[in-house]
């Protein structure tokens, strides 16, 4: 029956000899000095936000919410970049910003790839009424805009983190959920997988150890996509007062409070604004690379 | 019978369902609340008596299968029932702001679509040259920025440093329409600036995608003049992609003006939204998710039929 | 195109291309596809380009237009087409060039022809962009030469689209088009390669015939022996892009003297070692069968039966239910009526109704190998899975029972345990599918298409292994395939499928001694033979049993 399409790949497929795979540290680095500038530039500045998140307390003068001076304090002197609209230090609360933004989309995106992934592998592997009752639910969830149906959530249910957390994280899991779906019933379909279900194995290894290992690059590349959108999705809500509540420091509320300063021409509300900005730049430019490696797309035409 | 007719049809009923569904989840929210309206309402004052009383005004204790069923052909008049914050018909809130909020994000998507669909497919056709790989660059660029930080830059170098246009947008029904595309430049060039790089991209990859097909390499072996390929080969078959690249992040700008609308004070309906949130202003709240899921669910839709009713299988059955 | 008497190659040459290299990208490097080779051709001759994948061989005929793949460059050489050097032309003479001197038959033509234009838009692109014809004339000319390739409704057949029109028609279609400003110079790019055998002869035929007719050039390239015989004046061995031979197509097919291309010639002379006496209670029966996937049948009622130490094949062409067939015995299609007996004892329809010991009895090796093993399991995992889950096998007994495996199907042990597939050849990675159905100590296996992803070098080996394993474990085969020189190769028995039902079934010697069913005698004249006068010969047989059969009617 599939004749004529195996002897065409076999044709395309062969003209070059098999590249070998190689293992271990060795080859990751070896990709990475082969990196472009801009994947690499992602990588250091990922890694610059990841150490400021985890050393906050240590590299910051003063406590999270603390008031040590009078509003808007300007640059210089005793505080490097002024304070907020309350009073308190703009570095350290961008400092502990970075702890609570990013922690907490992290947080989010786990658990949306967790209700995601596994909804969508089983979807794939299941197939049948399992494969449309979920596909159907995920339908409908994502015939709203995401954003209009956070706002509606949080009034039923309040703004508080954990509310947050899990309302943000079975949005987007409706998009994982696609994703995971569309790879995992590409590999599905392999003969392989159907060895493994004559062969009388359960579903669990067939999830676990035939389709998940085969997913996993366009697996990650998706997470660091998602949590991007996550990320960014926080941040608008912080900004209109219905995500991170005070007075924990988050960017996102952060332009909210100082924003009146523009219009002075001060930049000081910027620049919670930029550090989300270079953090969702950085993770972009890694997942391009990666994405760019492993589809194993060549980019010429 | 043709098929295109039976599909173009079966995704319309489908549209309709899913809208119906949709309905159904946002009206059903405020089932799950902890208590119950009544008690939301009055908060501190609830007394057993009081919740009593303000249920039966709400009509909250008829079933709410009848509940719904009223609420939802409220809805299809026009009558949308009246706010808890200010005690007035919701429909009046609602009948301007949605105006504004079309007039915003249509100014936008004016300016957006053919910079973003040209800038796109110069991208695709010049792969690899410098000019692609600055797009490229420039796009990932842009969609990582949030809106907010893209509205504060343009504030801060258009308005505060330049002076050429002002950083509120403030119009009221009487604003002339010059005067009104004037105040709405930034918001809408904010949207622009976000919508356009996402647009750019998917055409980019649309195209790419495209020019890799078999019958293109064929094109390129009878040696037909590059133009010629572009225009006969190509575009024929990339209006399914390309339509439904614009439909989508029009779709996309709809939830955009959100946030821009509350930075720039623009009297429209995410401005309304994010207030009665604050609120808890539910009826409100309901009522603009629905429209904003309707308008988000009939672009969708649009996007498949004109899919559809472009794909020449379907066109020219057997 | 005619390699019997009727020579009408000139001396002219037509096209010349000296020292080749292309070199194609892998990763950040380039690497050789092509090495130098050395290609002439004189107007109105037909060379055939032969070899294996990777040869190289698509990528010489697309250079012969100066044309590269993307991802591909040539990196040297010259390219001279009737005097002009296509290397250093403009692009604007290599337009002129393409199309109008030298023409493209690509292999798949539902893929080439664009899916938004009638058939006959497309033919008269050519004539017209190029200022050669005018639309009417172009028209007129599409419309004979769609006769003279016997399309059916000539008139009326270029307003169709191409999703509109079967396969072989497409096929057809495509030479027209190639043909519309009478090139010089044709390449046919594995034109016939995606059709079942039975279109494959009408195709075949007709483009033999227009290509003579016309005093065409024509550059055809193939993987098949057979078809290239009938097809070429010259013969080219292209194996890793580099020649291995080249001679007058009678003289190669007699006398090769390259060892790799004797080793190419002799390879369908293998045949299975005749069977054993056979057990009286048959391993498998397939017992009055009908089954559909939805709505659509596939199958009706069929019957079978397969003996432990025998091989029946199970021939058809697309569409014909050879793989529902083993769908429905390994449980994966439960069937509408009838039942899959194992040793007289009934199967559970559905597999996940099975025992384990009952799903453990039968095996299956596929057609893909490079799907059909999981790329991310160390070839250990791969043997080792059903070794665990069906025997139980642990640690240190686990370990020799997979050496043992790979040694079975003559890999070496401590070179392969630890890899991934994707460090094997693709025959490696059908040994490594055998192994795994071997490990689970079958009585049967079902072997779907198993060669036919593969070179035929490599498949030949695969063959030898499975004979050698079916002799020694006493094992019973399912064998489906397209191809009925393989059916000749191992079969004990043949059922000849068409349209979801059994034509015809029987030995191998009654198979193939006449007289056949009409369906499995069209079947196996359509197989093309390494004789370079079969295509003529069979397709006077065929003629004059028309001419028989119109008398009689009369």
């Amino acid at each position: 029956m599939n004749e004529p399409a195996d002897i065409d790949q076999a044709q395309t497929a062969d003209a070059l000899p098999p590249a070998r795979r190689e293992r271990g540290w060795d080859a990751v680095w070896r990709e990475l000095k082969k990196a472009p500038w801009t994947a690499k530039l992602g990588l250091v500045l990922i890694l610059g936000y990841v150490f400021v998140a985890v050393f906050a307390p240590v590299l910051t003068p003063y406590g999270e919410s603390e008031i040590v001076g009078r509003q808007f304090e300007p640059w210089g002197g005793q505080f490097l970049l002024g304070t907020d609209n309350l009073g308190r230090d703009m570095v350290t609360r961008l400092i502990y910003g970075a702890r609570n933004t990013i922690g907490i989309a992290f947080l989010t995106t786990c658990l949306a790839f967790l209700i995601g992934g596994v909804g969508g592998i089983l979807a794939a592997v299941l197939g049948r009424w399992m494969d449309q009752l979920l596909s159907r639910v995920v339908d409908i969830l994502m015939a709203i805009p995401q954003l209009i149906f956070a706002l509606l959530l949080l009034t039923i249910f309040g703004t508080s983190i954990p509310v947050l957390i899990i309302i943000i994280a079975v949005l987007d899991s409706t998009r994982v959920f696609r994703l995971a779906r569309a790879v995992g019933a590409n590999v599905a379909v392999m003969d392989f997988v159907e060895a493994a279900r004559v062969r009388g194995e359960g579903i669990g290894w067939i999830t676990i150890r035939e389709v998940l290992p085969n997913i996993m690059a366009p697996l990650s590349a998706e997470f660091g996509l998602r949590f991007c959108f996550v990320f960014l999705t926080i941040a608008a809500l912080s900004f209109l007062g219905l995500g991170i509540q005070p007075p924990t420091a988050d960017w996102g509320s952060m332009v909210r409070d100082n924003a009146t300063l523009i219009t002075y021409g001060d930049i000081t509300p910027l620049l919670p604004a930029a550090a989300i900005a270079m953090l969702t730049i950085a993770v972009n430019f890694v997942v391009d690379w990666f994405l760019h490696k492993t589809s194993g797309l060549r980019d010429e035409y | 019978m043709r098929p295109i007719f039976t599909i173009v049809a079966q995704r319309l009923a489908l549209g309709l369902l899913v809208l119906f569904a949709v309905s159904l989840i946002i009206f059903l929210g405020v089932e799950l609340l902890p208590g119950d309206l009544a008690e939301e309402i009055l908060g501190q004052a609830a007394t057993p008596e009081t919740v009593a009383a303000m249920r039966k005004e709400l009509g909250l204790d008829l079933p709410p299968y009848i509940r719904y069923f009223e609420w939802l052909g409220g809805m299809v008049q026009g009558d949308f029932g009246t706010s808890l914050a200010s005690q007035r018909e919701i429909s009046e809130l609602i009948g301007v702001r949605l105006g504004n909020t079309l007039f915003l994000a249509g100014l936008a998507a004016a300016i957006a679509v053919p910079v973003a669909v040209t800038l796109g497919v110069l991208a695709a056709l010049y792969r690899n040259s410098l000019y692609d790989r600055a797009v490229n660059i420039f796009t990932l660029t842009s969609i990582s920025f949030p809106e907010f930080f893209i509205a504060y830059i343009l504030i801060l170098f258009l308005s505060v440093n330049a002076g050429w246009f002002p950083s509120l947008s403030n119009v009221t029904v009487e604003t002339p329409l010059w005067e009104r595309i004037y105040r709405c430049m930034l918001p809408a060039l904010t949207l622009t600036l976000v919508v356009t790089a996402h647009m750019m991209r998917m055409t980019r990859a649309s195209i790419i995608n495209l020019l890799s097909s078999p019958y293109i390499e064929m094109a390129n072996l009878k040696g037909l003049k590059r133009s010629h390929i572009i225009v006969r080969h190509a575009l024929p078959n990339a209006w399914a992609p390309i339509v439904n690249v614009i439909v989508i992040n029009l779709a996309y700008l709809i939830v955009g003006v959100v946030v821009v609308e509350v930075v720039f004070v623009y009297p429209g309906l995410g401005q309304l939204i994010v207030d009665s949130v604050q609120k808890r202003d539910l009826p409100v709240v309901q009522a603009c998710s629905l429209i904003f899921a309707a308008t988000y669910i009939l672009l969708n839709l649009t996007a498949d039929i004109l899919s559809i009713v472009t794909n020449p299988r379907l066109l020219h059955p057997r | 195109m005619s390699t019997n008497g009727k020579n009408n190659t000139g001396n002219e040459v037509l096209l010349e291309m000296r020292g080749l290299w292309i070199e194609g990208q892998v990763e950040d490097d380039w690497q050789e596809i092509v090495k130098g080779i050395d290609v002439t051709l004189r107007r109105g001759e037909v060379l055939g380009l032969i070899g294996e994948s990777g040869a190289g061989k698509s990528t010489i005929g697309l250079a012969a237009m100066a044309f590269a793949r993307p991802g591909c460059r040539i990196s040297g050489g010259t390219i001279v087409f009737d005097g002009v050097d296509l290397m250093a032309a403009s692009e604007y003479k290599k337009r002129s060039v393409r199309g109008v001197r030298i023409a493209y038959v690509a292999q798949s033509a539902a893929a080439a022809f664009n899916p938004a234009h009638q058939l006959i838009d497309q033919f008269v692109e050519s004539p017209v962009q190029h200022g050669i014809k005018s639309r009417s004339v172009a028209e007129a000319d599409a419309k004979d030469l769609y006769k003279q390739l016997l399309l059916p409704d000539p008139d009326n057949i270029g307003y169709r689209y191409p999703h509109q029109v079967s396969g072989g028609q497409l096929q057809r279609a495509m030479t027209a088009m190639a043909m519309a400003c009478q090139p010089d110079l044709i390449v046919f790019d594995e034109p016939t390669t995606a059709l079942d055998v039975t279109t494959q002869i009408e195709v075949l035929a007709t483009i033999r015939d227009i290509v003579d007719q016309f005093n065409t050039g024509a550059i055809y390239i193939t993987h098949d022996l057979a078809v290239v015989a009938q097809m070429a004046d010259r013969i080219m061995v292209l194996r890793y892009g580099e020649l291995v031979e080249e001679a007058d197509t009678r003289t190669i097919m007699s006398d090769p003297r390259a060892d790799y291309t004797k080793t190419l010639w002799a390879v369908r002379s293998f045949r299975k070692t005749a069977a054993q006496q056979q057990d009286p209670t048959p391993l498998v029966t397939v017992d009055h069968v009908t089954a559909a996937y939805g709505d659509i049948p596939v199958l009706h009622d069929i019957s079978f039966e397969i003996h432990a130490g025998l091989t029946v094949a199970v021939v058809g062409e697309s569409g014909s239910g050879k793989s529902t067939a083993a769908r429905v015995i390994t449980g994966l299609l439960p069937p509408k009526e009838g039942r899959v007996l194992f040793r007289d004892e009934e199967l559970p329809g559905n597999y996940w109704k099975r025992s384990k010991d009952q799903l453990r009895h039968a095996q299956m090796i596929y057609q893909m190998p490079d799907t059909a093993i999981n790329p991310r399991q160390r070839i250990r995992d791969i043997i080792g899975r059903p070794l665990t889950f069906y025997l139980g096998l642990r640690g240190k007994e686990l370990d020799q029972r997979i050496r043992a495996l790979l040694e079975m199907i003559e890999l070496d042990p401590s070179q392969f345990i630890e890899r991934y597939p994707a460090e094997l050849s693709g025959g490696q990675k059908q040994r490594i599918c055998i192994a795994r159905a071997l490990a689970a100590e079958p009585d049967f296996i079902i072997c779907d298409e198993v060669t036919s992803a593969l070179d035929q070098l490599v498949a030949e080996e695969i063959l030898k292994l499975l004979d050698r394993l079916q002799q020694e474990l006493n094992l019973g085969y399912m064998f489906i395939t397209h191809d009925l020189a393989t059916v000749r190769a191992i079969a004990d028995e043949v059922v000849v499928m068409l349209q979801g039902e059994i034509v015809e079934q029987g030995s191998k010697d009654e198979i193939f001694t006449p007289p056949h069913h009409e369906y499995t005698e069209l079947l196996l004249s359509s197989v093309p033979e390494m004789d370079p006068d079969w295509l003529d010969r069979v397709l006077q047989q065929r003629k004059e049993k028309d001419v028989k059969a119109s008398a009689q009617m009369s």
